[in-house]
């Protein structure tokens, strides 16, 4: 099948506010803030910008961010559904504008006070009570007091234990190695604060078998990128990411976060779907990515990702995390800027712009002699996935 | 007027018969106003005013010897251990009549709700205390936190032997009705329990819930190709299509995945709270909660059978229990 969208854009600005567990001010401010750092990254000004999208979870409408930065004519603004599954899928679409010649410079952006305003981990204890096919969905759910994301993914996570014969453990080998990148990130909330594999263990229950070390920060703070063609790229200020591949995935009797009903619940098919698509975009295999940004909301979706990435056989994960494999200086170092459970939770667009920075070089664990970086979506939803490249 | 209003009315008359009796003849103090219970009752205190414990200080203070604190002006009168017993009391106290009056009428509780003192001047050593308590008043039928009784105030006026007056204090109690008395109070002091979440109900999924509510466990069927499905659905997965009814579940089936909720606290949850995915032996799957198993006793693949129960005080949700063997 002929790919028109791969090599076509590239992330071209990186912007972001500090993260924290209090902003101290709006999440529209947070918003503006890290685009007007990603327009000056790029050497770009607001009047370029002729393009939005966003989650459709973010507070911030475009127009009102667009008019805030002092936009002037915005040809394109999309949003995209399902949570953090959204990440990756709104450059998808910034990519298509692009390549289209229906934008020129689009902005993607993430914005949230999710720690000291409305709290992700609070669940969905407001179930409104008029039956849509959403409300009606979460239904089945929580009246059993299973309306945490936290609890959605343990589920999984259980089973996955009991049919690959891994032990917890695994997870934290993921933990530890998101605080020892953070522990090197002066962006990161946990700078300089690693974790041992006995610190996750000690760890208390938030949902079997998840602990408080599995579970990703809440946090305050805003990420923007900015895309625009590759060729235009090439005269801008910065080295480009040029975006590879970048696909979203849905399938398989998806469910948002409960895909309880198929026979295997070990696997994430939506992310394998995205892992087809994005090694035929970039004609490349796994062998070919020097680092991977891993959506790391819950550790357990982390070692099926890898599975799916095929970086590893199915239910073989546990063994590949092993003796730092994942981490700096190891067969595939993930999240190097500490990941959400390390750096913060931004809904996974903290992870794009790492992705940038490595093939900039510019990361503060730059993984050597990087080609190919993959970054992935939020999991247990339908999600999206990206390849950048080198120009 | 109904028998319970009347009864009530002949009851509230008696009462005020009470109303301005003595209770009981003149009290007088066992002991005359004396140093040693003065000093006891300093030290008790913690009063180091030296004009109750030190003649030369009450001298120097312009009295004519050491003096009582006027706060014991009621300590002078009180009967002592004797009072815990009844039986040993006076027999024609009013006071103790009336509140048998109020038991036979089930207004069995009592509680000392305020007293009010007025202290004339200071008594001094080897003064007798007489006491006359009278009841002043007794209210209106009133409905407190403690549940539906009527306030009685006594009032008792203190002299010396020669009859100079000391002062006086009224005393108030409550005296009530604790019928279904922890849950009255609690019914006021305590906001509502919270209950569970309840799904929303709409065309998908009503029926489904309707039929916990009745004690059944449905699943849903397709009337064309008859595959069974859950969570309910408008179109069949299999065939689409939209015709369907349901079949009630036998409640049999094994534990497919669970989770134990240990954290963030739910309001109207009790926590750990076991969840699972139970595969049903007619096929479909199912979320509910897992009763009657300690958290590190569950296992995949263990036998459940499904109980539909009362979650809370608002609604039933089905529960899945360890088989029996």
């Amino acid at each position: 099948m002929t790919n028109l969208l791969s090599g076509k854009a590239a992330i071209v600005g990186i912007g972001a506010t500090e993260f924290s567990k209090n902003s101290g001010r709006s999440e529209l401010r947070l918003a503006v803030e890290a685009i007007r750092m990603a327009l000056d990254d790029a050497g770009l000004t607001a009047k370029d910008v002729d393009g939005m999208s966003v989650f459709t979870m973010e507070t911030n409408p475009e127009i009102e961010v667009f008019r805030q930065i002092g936009g002037s004519e915005l040809k394109f603004f999309s949003r995209i559904h399902y949570g953090g599954g959204a990440a990756c899928a709104t450059l998808q679409q910034a990519a298509m504008a692009i390549a289209t010649g229906v934008a020129e410079v689009v902005v993607c952006y993430r914005a949230m006070n999710e720690r000291s305003g409305h709290r992700f981990g609070t669940g969905i204890q407001n179930l409104q009570a008029a039956a849509t096919t959403e409300s009606s969905h979460y239904g089945w759910y929580a009246p059993y007091g299973l309306l945490t994301p936290a609890s959605w993914v343990a589920m999984f996570a259980q089973r996955y234990l009991f049919e690959t014969g891994a032990t917890t453990e695994a997870f934290g080998h993921v933990a530890v190695a998101d605080r020892r990148h953070a522990a090197n990130n002066p962006a990161a909330w946990f700078y300089e604060q690693p974790i041992t594999l006995e610190d996750h263990a000690a760890s208390r229950w938030i949902v079997e078998p998840l602990r408080l070390l599995d579970c990703c920060q809440e946090s305050d703070g805003a990420v923007a990128v900015v895309v625009t063609s590759a060729e235009r790229a090439r005269d801008l200020r910065q080295k480009p990411a040029i975006l590879t591949g970048v696909a979203q995935g849905a399938c398989d009797d998806q469910q948002m976060m409960t895909s309880f009903y198929r026979d295997d619940l070990t696997g994430i098919p939506e992310m394998g779907l995205v892992a087809r698509q994005l090694y035929e975009q970039a004609r490349i295999t796994p062998k070919d990515i020097q680092t991977a940004v891993i959506y790391d909301h819950f550790t357990p979706f982390v070692l099926c990702q890898l599975e799916e990435f095929g970086f590893c056989e199915r239910g073989e994960a546990k063994d590949f995390v092993q003796g730092g494999n994942i981490e700096i200086g190891g067969g595939l170092p993930i999240n190097p800027h500490g990941g959400q459970l390390g750096e913060a939770y931004i809904h996974g667009l903290n992870g794009v712009a790492e992705g940038v920075r490595q093939i900039r070089g510019t990361s503060c664990n730059p993984v050597a002699d990087v080609e190919n970086v993959l970054v992935t979506a939020g999991t247990g939803v339908p999600t999206s996935g990206l390849l950048l490249g080198q120009a | 007027m109904s028998k319970v209003e009347e009864r009530k009315s002949e009851f509230e008359a008696k009462l005020k018969t009470y109303v301005g009796l003595p209770d009981g003849p003149v009290t007088v103090g066992r002991d005359p106003v004396n140093e040693t219970m003065i000093r006891h009752w300093c030290e008790a205190m913690g009063d180091t005013n030296p004009v109750y414990v030190d003649a030369a200080a009450a001298l120097a203070h312009g009295f004519e010897g050491l003096v009582a604190p006027p706060t014991m002006l009621q300590a002078w009168i009180l009967p002592g251990y004797e009072m815990h017993d009844r039986s040993t009391m006076q027999s024609e106290n009013k006071q103790l009549e009336l509140h048998s009056l109020f038991d036979a009428e089930g207004y069995t509780g009592v509680v000392a709700t305020n007293t009010e003192q007025e202290y004339t001047r200071y008594l001094r050593p080897g003064e007798e205390v007489h006491a006359e308590t009278h009841i002043e008043s007794i209210s209106e039928q009133k409905t407190t936190g403690l549940g539906v009784g009527y306030f009685i105030v006594t009032r008792t006026l203190f002299t010396n032997q020669e009859g100079d007056d000391l002062g006086w204090m009224t005393f108030r109690v409550l005296k009530f009705r604790p019928s279904q008395p922890a849950a009255a109070a609690d019914a006021e002091a305590a906001p509502a329990k919270p209950s569970r979440i309840k799904s929303p109900r709409g065309f998908d999924n009503a029926w489904w819930w309707e039929g916990i509510d009745e004690g059944r466990l449905l699943i849903q069927a397709c009337n064309d190709c008859g595959a069974l499905r859950h969570p309910p659905r408008p179109v069949c997965g299999a065939c689409h299509s939209s015709e369907w009814g349901s079949i009630e579940a036998s409640g049999r089936g094994t534990v497919h995945s669970y989770t134990v909720l240990y954290h963030p606290p739910i309001p109207g949850y009790d926590l750990p709270l076991p969840v699972a995915l139970v595969d049903l032996e007619e096929g479909t799957r199912v979320v509910a909660n897992l009763k009657g198993v300690p958290p590190d006793e569950i296992e995949i693949g263990m036998p459940v059978q499904c109980r539909v129960e009362d979650a809370d005080e608002t609604m039933k949700l089905p529960f899945f229990h360890p088989a029996a063997d």
